[in-house]
């Protein structure tokens, strides 16, 4: 099966076919150029033409290069040496150490049959009470910050990966910018959890086929990990550039778009990937953080609409914090009753009241009249976002509900706040 | 076995072209043959000598040349005594079964039984001699709580005399049961199991009837003001995060229906998880048994493949069609019809068929009329009734209602639920927007006096708008007041604290009862100085009435409650 084609018939954008017998749908290949060697694999059977996609872009292809078929799909290597290791989007190494082939493993395995998933039952603590309190994070939870360029979402990455209690990181970065990538290498090396963490690094010049690999390498190994009775972190940035990816691919290959473009099954592969996230019984657990840039600052733009659907819920990261309205952990009603007895009664109250606070805010700024009502809610508006929204608040969630407990004392009568009287008696500040 | 066969001519993802030897049958299913493994597949289109087949597994790995068996059968769906209880995926593989045969994934290739080779108590209805026709009942096993008919097939044509029926005993499923004949001399074995090709509906019923009789739900948004009928249709359009599965999930706990079928499709696994682990843990309060003894669950995740999520709402509504021929309610939930619309989305550009809006395929709104024309409430053979209700999410591109899915939907249901994200980011359980949703259904309250309190409402919001523009000093202390009474219906009886045992589920007892003081509230004058004494009267009143919707009503608190608050506002009126 080794057999060397060396007459390709077309070059469409990245792909390109040859005529072949017993090639199998998914097979790898190695296209061989007067510039080196790249990996390819099948997409397309049709008769006796076989279609490829060349990992590292089909430019400088001659039609005389030669193709030699694998017999197998695509894979990556897995043991503990991949741990403080970084790899590119064909799984080869970005730092200087050796090529790893040992124990090859295939990626984009099948899903996990639901009947073996169990319900997410642990607290993952960050230390941000807009995540603790509000949209708590939750072990084995796929959940996207959803962005606009500019805000500081890798940074907001990098600590909840730090302070996260987990055992493997594994970061898969996508169209990310050469700086970013040494940010994130720096500070995880920085906090001494380099030796734990796996990246596998697509950065914004490299070739876009293997941008659409680096999510499906990242999770494969991550999955591995978690089998073995691992508490794995998958970090996924950004996952806009992996679907304008394969926005790009599906273009070219004269696929009729959907929606801006993209292509109508970018649900389906978004799912795919996020889908990953699990808690094996009676091992690990992959838990997913991806980020999600929104074009235009546009939540109906096909990614973060898309991605929205499929994820455990979503943190907006918007002017240097985290949106009360519109994030959510769709798994925080998992873990927040065992908490503390006014949790989600206090959570709840709190938004409500904020939500008021953007009422009287917007009749602030046109001008009108501010009852008494609108000059408290107007106090509790400015003492929230100060002591509980700011991105540098890092304290334990018990804290960040007493201080919820005190902003409201400081602002309202007990009864306007619409908590239940039992509660207002045991918690309000005397 | 006998079977036809074909070669595989092409790949590209999951639709296979298959260069047939002898013929072929549209929409028959296939197996294509990769070293040990079968896949399934759907033909799906034919030209020339060539079938397309859509393939409901993963396809990598098939290569040209590789062996393709037909089975002359259409996509079908084993039904018979059994099935509740159970998990199956969008083909109807048990995933139990599954994971106990293949470990933490999801292996192709792998069909096991629907229906466990169990032993029932068999009772025959009919005799040697008698004549049946499809869809009469031949005998009944009691299926835990309920007396599960057994059919002749529903597509059997023609008339059948029995020639021989076993005797009242234990038998298991799949053994035969009664020997019939016809005419042309033909003979057919029956088993309790027969099979049913999932895109035809059944029928064999006597006629169909108006839905006429409420489906409680115990949400007091649906059940008061926005009802839906045993037998109707209802959809629940919303963006992402509004409460969708929210709903639908508790809807399948404490509808008052007999039999539950969820599909879960296209959706997330997790979510499915939840059903799964808390549902044989809750008791049914109307049968006092586990919930999960009338369920049956359809799951075709996200990340399961895309050709059998297609498959899977109708494997749920022809379940749904043969437990209504046995006389009982259904409910049908399916989350969400719009990736079921994406999977046909997705096919059609395979195809490389004429896109519609959105890239939609233009079929797209016939199939949706299709599926919600499945529901109904019927007249059977035996003069009782049965009913399929479906209540379908829509997912909407950008919560966006006026896309292809959700203006297809509204066209052909009973029953609007928009939710709206204003409402859930402001934590507003059910988030349903209460002026934009509609209903053609009767409910249990009478509609005079549910119009009476939705004009409080829209009014108030009327009002609420215009203090947007004008201010609260621009306002009159009249309208204010119908401001603050339209808040108070929306906080009081709209929202429910889902987190409450109590206010979480309320019966449409208590639900005519706190409608009836909620209308005396309404209908009241008050003698109120300022804008400032009506929000603090209608803050503090609302306080007791949220205390008191918390409040079980086999409590004494709960008579006092209701005193307290009629005491407080009477105190008041004018």
């Amino acid at each position: 099966m080794q057999k060397v084609y060396t007459k390709i018939e077309s070059i469409v954008g990245n792909v390109i076919s040859v005529k072949a017998d017993g090639v199998r749908s998914g097979d790898l290949a190695e296209v061989t150029t007067s510039t080196g060697k790249s990996y390819a694999n099948v997409i397309k059977l049709d008769g006796d033409l076989v279609s490829l996609q060349v990992f590292s872009g089909a430019s400088g292809i001659s039609t005389g290069d030669s193709v030699r078929f694998l017999g197998v799909p695509m894979r990556v290597s897995f043991s503990d040496n991949l741990l403080g290791r970084v790899f590119d989007g064909a799984g080869k190494p970005r730092d200087n150490g050796p090529d790893l082939e040992d124990n090859m493993i295939p990626i984009g395995g099948p899903s996990v049959n639901p009947a073996r998933r169990i319900v997410p039952k642990n607290m993952i603590r960050t230390g941000i009470p807009m995540i603790d309190v509000f949209n708590t994070l939750v072990e084995s939870q796929k959940l996207p910050i959803f962005s606009i360029s500019g805000e500081p979402y890798n940074q907001l990455l990098a600590r909840i990966a730090m302070q996260a209690e987990v055992d493997i990181i594994v970061l898969g970065g996508m169209g990310l910018k050469y700086d970013d990538y040494l940010f994130f290498r720096d500070t995880l090396n920085a906090s001494g959890a380099l030796s734990r963490t796996v990246m596998f690094i697509h950065t914004a010049a490299d070739p876009t086929v293997e941008c659409t690999l680096v999510p499906d390498l990242s999770l494969a190994v991550a999955e591995q990990f978690a089998l073995q009775g691992k508490k794995v972190l998958v970090l996924l940035t950004d996952m806009t550039n992996y679907a304008d990816a394969l926005k790009e691919m599906a273009i070219t290959m004269d696929q009729v778009p959907s929606n801006r473009g993209y292509p109508g099954d970018l649900y389906s592969q978004l799912a795919a990937r996020y889908e990953k996230a699990v808690d094996f019984e009676g091992a690990g657990s992959v838990t997913i953080l991806g980020v999600t840039t929104m074009p235009g600052d546009d939540v109906t733009h096909p990614v973060p609409d898309n991605t929205g659907y499929i994820t455990e819920g979503q943190y907006y990261l918007k002017h240097g914090h985290i949106e009360p309205f519109g994030s959510l952990s769709r798994l925080k009603q998992n873990v927040n009753k065992d908490t503390r007895a006014d949790h989600r009664a206090l959570m709840d109250g709190m938004i409500k009241l904020y939500a008021a606070y953007k009422d009287s805010l917007e009749k602030k700024s046109m001008g009108f009249l501010m009852s008494d009502w609108d000059e408290k809610l107007l106090k509790y508006g400015e003492l929230f976002e100060k002591e509980l929204m700011d991105l540098s608040v890092n304290i334990p969630l018990e804290e960040a509900l007493d201080r919820g407990w005190k902003i409201l004392s400081q602002c309202f009568s007990p009864e306007e706040t619409l908590l239940k009287s039992d509660l207002i008696a045991s918690y309000w500040p005397k | 076995m006998d079977y036809k066969t074909g070669r595989v001519a092409g790949v590209n993802g999951n639709l296979v072209k298959v260069k047939f030897d002898d013929t072929v049958i549209k929409n028959e299913v296939g197996y294509i043959l990769v070293g040990e493994e079968k896949l399934k597949g759907e033909v799906i289109r034919i030209t020339g000598e060539v079938a397309d087949l859509q393939i409901y597994e993963d396809t990598s790995g098939i290569k040209v040349g590789d062996e393709v068996r037909f089975t002359g059968e259409l996509l079908s769906v084993e039904l018979g005594p059994g099935l509740l209880t159970q998990v199956f995926d969008g083909l109807q593989n048990p995933l139990p079964q599954l994971a106990e045969k293949c470990g933490f994934f999801l292996q192709r290739g792998v069909y096991l039984e629907a229906i466990p080779d169990k032993e029932w108590e068999f009772t025959p209805s009919v005799k040697k001699g008698d004549e049946v026709a499809g869809g009469d009942t031949i005998g009944s096993v009691q299926e835990l709580m309920f007396t599960h008919k057994i059919f002749v097939p529903f597509t059997l044509p023609g008339v059948w005399t029995v020639d021989s029926i076993v005797e009242k005993g234990v038998y298991s499923a799949h053994s035969t049961v009664a020997v019939i004949s016809n005419q042309k001399g033909e003979k057919k074995e029956l088993s309790m199991v027969i099979t049913q090709p999932v895109k035809v509906p059944i029928k064999c019923y006597e006629e169909r009837v108006r839905p006429d009789e409420p489906m409680v739900t115990k949400i007091r948004l649906i059940d008061t003001f926005l009802p839906v009928a045993k037998g109707g249709t209802y959809c629940i359009p919303g963006p992402f995060g509004a409460g969708k599965t929210v709903l639908q999930h508790l809807t399948s706990k404490n509808a008052d229906v007999d039999v539950v079928i969820i599909a879960a499709c296209g959706e997330r696994a997790g979510e499915v998880v939840e059903t799964l682990k808390e549902f044989p843990e809750l008791i049914d309060p109307k049968t006092g048994r586990s919930l999960m003894e009338r369920t049956i669950i359809i799951c075709n995740t996200s990340s399961m493949p895309v050709a059998a999520r297609e498959a899977s709402v109708y494997t749920a509504v022809t379940m749904a069609e043969y437990y209504r021929n046995m006389g009982l309610d259904v409910l049908l939930l399916a989350d969400s019809t719009s990736r079921w619309a994406q999977a046909m989305r997705e096919m059609s550009g395979r195809l490389e068929e004429i896109p519609g809006d959105e890239a939609f395929p233009a079929y797209l709104e016939s199939r949706i009329a299709e599926f919600y024309e499945r529901a109904g409430k019927v007249r059977l053979r035996d003069g009782s009734y049965g009913s399929v209700t479906i209540g379908g999410t829509v997912s909407p591109a950008g919560g966006n209602f006026e896309e292809p899915v959700t203006q297809a939907t509204l066209k052909v249901v009973g029953a609007f639920h928009g939710l709206s994200r204003e409402r859930s980011d402001a934590r507003k359980y059910p988030a349903i927007d209460p002026l934009d949703s509609w209903s053609t259904y009767e409910g249990v309250i009478d509609k005079k006096e549910v119009d009476y309190a939705y004009s409080f409402v829209r009014r108030g919001s009327e009002v609420g708008q215009m203090m947007k523009v004008v201010g609260e000093e621009g306002t009159t202390l009249e309208d204010y007041i119908i401001y603050q009474k339209g808040e108070f219906v929306d906080s009081c009886y709209f929202q429910q604290n889902s987190f409450d045992p109590v206010d979480a589920t309320v019966t449409i007892d208590r639900q005519k009862h706190v409608f009836s003081v909620l209308l005396d509230i309404l209908s009241s004058d008050y003698q109120l100085k300022d804008k400032k004494d009506a929000r603090n009267f209608f803050n503090q009143l609302r306080q007791r009435f949220l205390d008191w919707n918390g409040t079980p009503e086999n409590k004494p608190e709960y008579e006092k409650g209701e005193k307290e608050i009629k005491a407080f506002f009477e105190a008041r009126k004018r």
